[in-house]
């Protein structure tokens, strides 16, 4: 202790422990150990949510350069740049890598950042959990591509339709490595949604009751629910598809009772949720920069809340609209029609709400601004190709053209990378402590506008003169030239928007300006703190009196004390009012879940080649979780006393 | 940090480990019940699709037999009481009831194992027969998995109330695995109706 701390018993925060000492001694007991033990056993969720967000970012670039190599092998007739087969592993792998292990994990990735930061608490909910699921989800990923570079990677297109999928017409191991990854990435985000609920109900910070938590945050906890319920759809389907190809089982094979429309209903169960599993977080990121950049609250908060949980249970009533084709009873088909257009309504809502904040507010357009705008604009045209496919008669004649490749890029990139951009030049500032350059930013924004449009737009076009997805070349004189070749050129311009990306992230890191606490003047909790925060968070729980707090409290919030600086402890409240209850006590770094994570990873991967592996792989596994759960020390040292 | 904060209130006084809904854990335990309880409704719905889809079903085969799964229906639902106990004694943080109680939820647990080795052999089909046995192998599995790893759980944890570690949080931990038995027992029931009952009735 240092000499002129006058109070070496006390263990809690409060008017008795000076300000200096308070964060020294949270640093001491929060702080992640140096090194690479360190470094391999943290369970801070800033470190570990920055591992995602780099990991799901290098996948992203991956995935584009597999977008690049099919855009110029498509850039004009009969080019011999790629062979069919490598076209068909490199189609399936972009699709794959964009969804499952790019565009999912990358929203669940802001959300272990942020989430804590902005319920206002010390650590997310079962840190080590979250580690581990780090780490299963980088196993997974890197175990695809691996297989990819060995020339195993799966070829039957990112949804793995059987019986193309199936034993008898895809013999060897490429869909056994996609369904595998598929068992990775799902454990992961099952646990992140356990996590994020968890934080959100019972670790907000005192006052923040339900009509307060940020939209942000309601959009995760949405989706969250989301996720918990359609990914163990995938994970049935995906499980009984590599049983049928590895030991014999029938779930798919009409000669022995199976069916293959089976796999279709399981997979868009999932899979129709899983673009509102991408979708709902971006809107989030539209939502909580829009306020900050109008420069007022924004507007109607009760009627997007109930925008977002609409959206996630229509999301589940939606998943027949990709099988429009496969021959359904027709009554069935009119639903979902109907069904898939009432989801616009919801959607409508958040558009509108949008506007009228930009309109009523004063807005500054900085560059997540700019992303926010291009969204809307891209995300309603988007919208209203989807509203033609929604109808039976127009689906059926571009079913598998490239109008379809067209409607969901622009859903995709309109509706979430546009806005997780957006989120990155937002939200840099608190990772890093440093702002991202304002210049580069409005070029990486113009040329992804431009570039994306280019590209993506000629291809509704192309649908509808009939050139169908999936092809690895085309003959010339189909007319397909001119406008194929404006695709590539597209595509480009994107790509260097995404130079000028790498770029101004690169150069910020050193030499961007400083960025302070608030630096937008944003009305949130984790503008709070410090930029980059210190490894607990917060030095005192902070009081919400408002769903603005920074611009209702402009003096500093009000704070909480009592919590123990000596040990990791974090504040329960409860469920509804956020009213104070418990404090918990929050796990140690440890090596354990990375551990468990190899015994999981030995055991996946190990099945695909025996089925024994899931024998001998639960008993390394087993001591895995043991070693996790088993606790380090003696009871934890008693409480004092005197303070 | 520059101005002073402004204390709205002091929380010394709170308890530091609580059971139910109080406590994250419960929570957690919750969100995987919903996972988990989601997989078999989908496992379900799979049956009765492929069962839709069948001229007879089984098709050519008998039904399971009935004895080895309704001695785990039985079995199981006795098993409530004394998890029920449990679950009390270790609201109560009662070690010495709490140990009684876990060294009979580990016996009973070891014993449902036991017996549902033997339902495995009394199904009456294989999993590679075709879709009905592809698919009565996988519900009865996957309801085995659950089985595995909380009766897993369970052991570590009756062997860890006889260690040094004892302390409040860890009774959390036997009210969360009395939650978690009490789902794996009514997930039996309606599966052990899916395997034993429809293919008699359909
Ligand atoms: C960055 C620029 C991108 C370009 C230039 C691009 C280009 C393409 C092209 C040309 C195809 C069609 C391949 C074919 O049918 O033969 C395709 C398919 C696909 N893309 Fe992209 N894409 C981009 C970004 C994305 C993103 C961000 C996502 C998702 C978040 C995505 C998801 C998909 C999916 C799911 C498929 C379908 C794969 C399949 O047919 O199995 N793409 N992309
Ligand atoms: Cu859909």
């Amino acid at each position: 202790m240092s000499p002129r701390d006058a109070s070496p018993f006390i263990r809690r925060d409060g008017p008795a422990l000076e300000e200096v000492e308070t964060y020294a001694r949270l640093e001491r007991t929060w702080a992640t150990p140096p090194g690479l033990w360190g470094w391999l056993s943290s369970v801070d969720h800033k470190q570990v949510g920055r591992r995602y967000i780099v990991t799901a970012f290098v996948f992203f670039l991956l995935a584009g350069l597999l977008a690049l190599a099919m855009r110029m092998q498509l850039a004009g007739p009969e080019q011999t740049l790629l062979t069919p087969d490598r076209y068909n592993q490199i189609f399936t792998m972009h699709g794959t890598t964009m969804m499952f292990l790019f565009a999912v994990p990358v929203m669940e990735a802001f959300a272990i950042y942020l989430v804590p930061l902005m319920v206002g608490t010390r650590a997310i909910a079962f840190p080590r959990l979250n580690a581990f699921s780090y780490w299963v989800y980088l196993a997974g990923g890197v175990m695809l591509w691996v297989a990819f570079i060995l020339n195993v990677g799966p070829d039957v297109g990112w949804f793995s339709y059987v019986p193309l999928a199936g034993p008898q017409f895809s013999p060897g191991k490429r869909t056994d490595f996609w369904a595998q990854m598929i068992t990775f990435t799902e454990v992961a985000a099952l646990a992140v949604a356990v996590e994020i609920i968890v934080t959100v109900f019972k670790q907000r910070a005192p006052g923040m009751s339900l009509n307060r938590i940020p939209l942000f945050v309601w959009g995760q906890l949405v989706t969250s629910f989301m996720v918990v319920f359609a990914m163990p759809a995938v994970m049935v389907s995906s499980s009984m598809l590599i049983m049928d190809r590895l030991i014999g089982t029938h779930f798919f094979n009409p000669a022995e009772g199976g069916d293959a429309l089976l796999w279709q209903h399981l997979f868009w169960f999932f899979g129709h949720p899983e673009v509102y599993i991408i979708f709902l977080p971006a809107t989030g990121f539209v939502s909580s920069i829009l306020p900050t950049f109008a420069r007022r609250p924004i507007f109607g908060y009760t009627a997007l809340v109930l925008a977002l949980v609409a959206t996630g249970f229509l999301g589940f009533g939606l998943w027949v609209h990709h099988m429009f084709v496969t021959g359904l009873p027709h009554l069935g088909n009119s639903f979902y029609t109907a069904a898939s257009m009432a989801i616009a309504v919801p959607s409508g809502i958040q558009i509108f709400c949008w506007l009228a904040t930009l309109w009523d507010g004063r807005p500054r357009f900085a560059t997540p601004l700019l992303f926010v705008i291009g969204f809307i604009v891209i995300f309603v045209l988007g919208g209203l190709s989807g509203i033609m496919l929604a109808s039976v008669p127009i689906d059926s004649q571009v079913h598998d053209t490239y109008f379809v490749v067209a409607h969901f890029h622009y859903v995709l990139i309109g509706g979430a990378v546009f806005p997780l951009f957006g989120a990155v030049y937002y939200w840099f500032p608190k990772f890093t402590g440093r702002m991202l350059s304002e210049r580069a930013g409005a070029w990486n924004f113009g040329l992804f506008f431009v570039g994306f449009n280019l590209a993506f737009f000629p291809m509704h076009i192309l649908g509808l003169i009939g050139m169908p997805r999936r092809v690895y070349s085309y003959p010339a004189g189909l007319g397909w030239d001119d406008l194929n070749l404006l695709a590539t050129a597209g595509a480009t311009i994107l790509a260097a928007g995404v130079l000028v990306f790498l770029g101004n992230v690169w150069h910020s890191l050193k030499y961007g300006l400083v960025a302070d606490d608030n630096p937008w003047g944003a009305a949130t909790l984790e503008w709070a703190t410090t930029s980059p925060p210190p490894s607990f968070n917060f030095v005192h729980i902070p009081v919400v009196t408002g769903s603005n707090p920074l611009w209702e409290e402009p003096d500093g919030l009000p704070v909480v004390g009592g919590l123990r600086v000596d040990q990791r402890e974090l504040l329960l409240t409860s469920v509804v009012d956020a009213e104070p209850e418990v404090r918990e006590p929050s796990p140690e770094p440890s090596i354990w879940p990375l551990l468990s994570a190899t015994a999981v990873t030995i055991l996946f991967i190990g099945s695909i080649f025996t089925p024994w592996a899931v024998v001998w792989g639960s008993i390394p596994l087993a001591v895995g979780l043991i070693g996790w759960f088993w606790p380090k020390s003696a009871p934890d040292t008693p409480e004092p006393v005197i303070d | 940090m520059e101005r002073a904060p402004r204390f709205a209130a002091d929380l010394a006084h709170l308890p530091t480990s609580a059971h139910g809904p109080r406590a994250t854990t419960w929570w957690g335990t919750l969100g995987f019940i919903l996972i988990e309880a989601t997989g078999f409704a989908l496992a379900a719905a799979a049956y009765f699709y492929l069962m839709g889809q069948t001229e007879t079903w089984p098709p050519g085969q008998s039904p399971p037999d009935w004895l080895w799964g309704t001695l785990q229906l039985v079995l199981m639902l006795a098993s409530l009481w004394p998890n029920w106990w449990t679950d009390r004694v270790a609201h109560a943080d009662d070690l010495r009831k709490v140990r009684i109680g876990l060294v009979a939820m580990s016996a009973v647990g070891l014993l449902t194992l036991v017996v549902r080795a033997f339902e495995f052999g009394a199904l009456n089909c294989r999993w590679d027969d075709n879709a009905y046995g592809s698919m009565v192998w996988v519900l009865l599995g996957l309801h085995a998995t659950h089985l595995i790893t909380d009766v897993g759980d369970t052991l570590v944890l009756t062997v860890l109330m006889f260690t040094k570690h004892v302390e409040p949080r860890r009774f959390t931990d036997v009210t969360d695995n009395c939650v978690y038995w009490n789902f794996v027992v009514a997930a039996w029931v309606p599966l052990w109706a899916l395997l034993y009952v429809v293919p008699r009735v359909v």
